[in-house]
């Protein structure tokens, strides 16, 4: 059971959770007052890796290079891909008042003063369907952000998207090769792509997690990290920056998008592959200006969240939740 | 960059594109080297280019328009409301920076009730694009100047404006004016590939099909104290019937649109039933929030269609249909399939990637005004929106409605000649909310 409706359960490894700020931390599952719907948070220790891809690496893109070391602190991730049932309760609307008995004190923001997403005309699934387990996709940056910011509102946590170095060292879990597991030909045990969707996106945590216990960070749907996309990231990294690097976004597009999709052949899926969003995720949006919140071509493209353990100031939460006040 | 010859070059590549669609035009055929020729002579005239409706899909429209043709300007625009089109015009403008494409003077910015009418007066292409309840009386005033058409559908909130539009549809081909509808379905590749695979006798005759659009609803736009009843009416239009014709026109009329197309007819009756269960509120006007609604043809296939607008309910908007010797299905991300009666693929078509069909809209109609030819999609856009408006007689009065007698009928629901000081056709009950359609006592005739 991916979703735990076991309320005591909750309560305990809540209480655990909140223990464990500043101590060695431990999984837990985050609850949303006026649902049953939780999310479970996998705890990833603080760790050096290489990020990026080696030169070995005959499938790597320009782009992956060079692989540099990076400094991480810890931080909880998602374990699943973010669904659509679970962004509903933020596009819906109807739970903002309810108060969760157990609130985190880390972000104190009223839930519903936080901008809501506009509900979509079409069928933003696009007939791959919207039930319990199916994760959400053509959400834009913006979107998965100010779903993170509801949820903290909602949680006293703070939630944002994982940055991309966080990203791929989750993915990684301690793994220097391709993928987070041993060998390519395995890949159809441990991702949905090209090869075995058929043609859709499937139920999260259907195939086995990596290492840290994270499921599907190699296909089912991309995903939107924190960082703008630059092609040189890597090149250009200084060494002051090696430490929880960012790159926070200058622009709508493009933005980085991990760890490939039901769409993708397996290349795509590789820990260190990078893929820029575009405006072209909008081109069939009919009105002008296009939606700010949904892509109308990106069913390959959701999300997933990581929570950290010091919180920004407030100053600084723009940077990642997008813009306060939204047209 | 010339998109209208990439269209036309793409056009080409398909051999199939022309068949069984409206979209035959002289010239199409020819090698690109000569059709590039014709082109550069034709494309000397500037087109202008009235928007009328500067909405989130009007403004859309407007885009699309002035991208699918090197010579075309935008001169003049009308809404109802001063900040709508202010807000579009402005966006436009950011958009086409630079392009000199976007010239609407401010002598040329009508607002108001008689503000379509001005504009048009300064194009040689208008798009219609106000709440369709409009559509009908915007259609007769182009038509009647001389003015080629896109306009968004439903054409039509009722059957007086339906009888308004197929009669325009008439003279507009007589005049030889170039006519969209916005069912771009119609300009979608799997639904043209499998309107050509039905017509090559893929799946021998369709006996009955299932139609969808369900999903969690649309925008409501929330009544401000300063507002009049009409304005209020005017700006929250989707949850009122004179405007909107509720959602299973304004919307599902596409999946409809379908299966007309598909079956190759339009139905002889419907019968249905629908309500409003969880979409409840004063915002919410006086439209349904689900229909079911079973079309029946003359040959006597029938198709059932479901529309709902019900947050957390199973979301799917597509088509399914059952043939004599196969099985159909398409979708709007750009599938189709087709299974044999043994239930095994027989044939698939994925076009994820295929051309922006809102974009094929207007490549199509400013290649067709270029090269003299004609696209009338008026009468079956006015038929489509028929068969939506006795899906809604249908589940508004729980009877059967045949299409003989629905479309005789006088019961008009916008009224002419409005201004601001005019009463809205429907009125807020005592208690704030509106009066609900209900089976068996609403009469729809």
């Amino acid at each position: 059971m991916k979703i735990s409706k076991n309320s005591s359960l909750i309560l305990i490894t809540f209480l655990l959770a909140n223990l464990s700020i500043g101590q060695k931390s431990e999984n837990y599952t985050q609850s949303i007052a006026g649902s049953d719907l939780t999310i479970e948070m996998i705890s990833i220790p603080e760790g050096n890796f290489a990020m990026g891809s080696k030169d070995s690496d005959n499938n790597a893109n320009s782009d992956e290079f060079p692989a540099g070391e990076v400094k991480i602190s810890p931080f909880w991730m998602s374990k699943y891909e973010i669904t659509w049932e679970l962004f509903y309760l933020y596009l819906n609307r109807e739970i903002d008042g309810e108060e969760n008995k157990s609130k985190g004190n880390e972000v104190t923001l009223e839930a519903d003063a936080i901008s809501g997403a506009t509900i979509p005309y079409v069928d933003m699934s696009l007939g791959m369907g919207t039930g319990s387990g199916l994760p959400i996709v053509n959400v834009t940056h913006l979107a998965a952000s100010k779903f993170c910011e509801w949820l903290s509102a909602k949680t006293g946590h703070f939630y944002r998207l994982p940055t991309e170095a966080e990203w791929e060292y989750a993915c990684r879990a301690g793994s220097e090769t391709e993928y987070s597991f041993e060998t390519a030909e395995s890949i159809g045990d441990h991702a949905w792509y090209k090869e075995n969707s058929n043609g859709t996106y499937h139920k999260v945590g259907e195939k086995k997690p990596n290492a840290w216990g994270l499921y599907d960070m190699h296909g089912n749907v991309a995903e939107l990290v924190l960082d703008g996309y630059q092609e040189d990231a890597y090149k250009k990294r200084k060494k002051k920056n090696r430490e929880n690097p960012v790159v926070f976004p200058e622009s709508e597009y493009p933005t980085v998008v991990r760890g490939g999709s039901w769409i993708d052949d397996r290349k795509q899926l590789r820990s260190a592959m990078r893929l820029p969003s575009t405006p072209d995720w909008k081109r069939r949006d009919p009105q002008f200006p296009k939606s700010k919140w949904w892509h109308t071509d990106a069913p390959f493209v959701g999300f997933r969240i990581v929570r950290v353990l010091t919180p920004p100031d407030q100053s600084e939460y723009e940077k990642y939740w997008g813009p306060k006040e939204i047209e | 960059m010339n998109d209208f010859n990439e269209s036309a070059k793409k056009a080409q590549s398909r051999r199939n594109f022309c068949k069984s669609t409206s979209l035959l035009v002289g010239g199409m055929m020819l090698p690109i080297s000569q059709m590039q020729g014709m082109v550069n002579v034709l494309n000397d005239k500037k087109l202008k280019l009235a928007l009328i409706g500067c909405g989130g899909r009007g403004t859309g429209a407007a885009a699309q328009a002035l991208k699918a043709d090197e010579n075309v300007e935008l001169v003049a625009m009308a809404d109802a409301f001063e900040d709508r089109l202010q807000s579009s015009l402005k966006n436009l403008l950011k958009e086409f920076e630079g392009t000199k494409k976007v010239k609407v003077k401010d002598k040329n910015q009508f607002v108001g009730f008689d503000a379509a009418r001005k504009a048009m007066d300064l194009a040689d292409v208008v798009i219609l694009t106000t709440p369709p309840g409009f559509r009908p009386q915007h259609f007769e005033y182009a038509i009647k100047t001389g003015k080629h058409v896109f306009m968004e559908k439903p054409v039509a909130t009722d059957v007086p404006g339906v009888r308004k539009v197929l009669e325009m549809a008439r003279l507009a081909k007589e005049k030889k004016l170039n006519v969209v509808v916005g069912l771009q379905r119609r300009y979608q590749n799997n639904y043209i590939d499998m309107a050509n695979k039905i017509d090559q006798g893929a799946v021998g005759q369709i006996v009955s099909g299932q139609v969808y659009w369900n999903g969690g609803g649309v925008w409501v736009r929330k009544r401000q104290p300063e507002q009049s009843e009409l304005e209020y009416q005017m700006r929250n239009w989707y949850y009122f019937n004179w405007l909107c014709g509720d959602h299973i026109l304004e919307q599902h009329i596409h999946n409809i649109d379908i299966a007309n197309w598909f079956v190759g007819d339009y139905p002889v009756s419907a019968q249905g039933m629908g309500g409003r269960q969880v979409r409840t509120g004063k915002d919410h006007g006086e439209i349904f929030d689900h229909h079911f609604v079973e079309f029946k043809y003359a040959n006597g296939a029938v198709v059932s269609s479901q529309c709902r607008h019900q947050p957390g309910t199973m979301y799917k908007v597509g088509e399914v249909f059952q043939g004599t010797k196969g099985f159909i299905e398409t979708n709007d991300a750009g599938a189709t399939y087709i299974k044999g009666l043994d239930g095994k693929e027989v044939y698939k078509y994925v076009g994820f990637n295929d051309p922006n069909p809102y974009q094929q809209e207007h490549n199509r109609l400013f290649e067709s005004i270029r090269k003299g030819g004609v696209i009338a999609d008026a009468e079956h856009g006015a038929k489509s929106t028929m068969t939506a408006i006795i899906g809604r007689m249908a589940t508004y009065s729980g009877k059967v409605i045949t299409w003989d007698e629905a479309i005789k009928s006088d019961l008009a629901l916008i009224p002419e000649n409005l201004n601001w000081k005019s009463e809205p056709p429907v009125k807020p009950l005592a208690n704030g909310s509106y009066e609900i359609p209900t089976p068996g006592k609403t009469k729809v005739i």
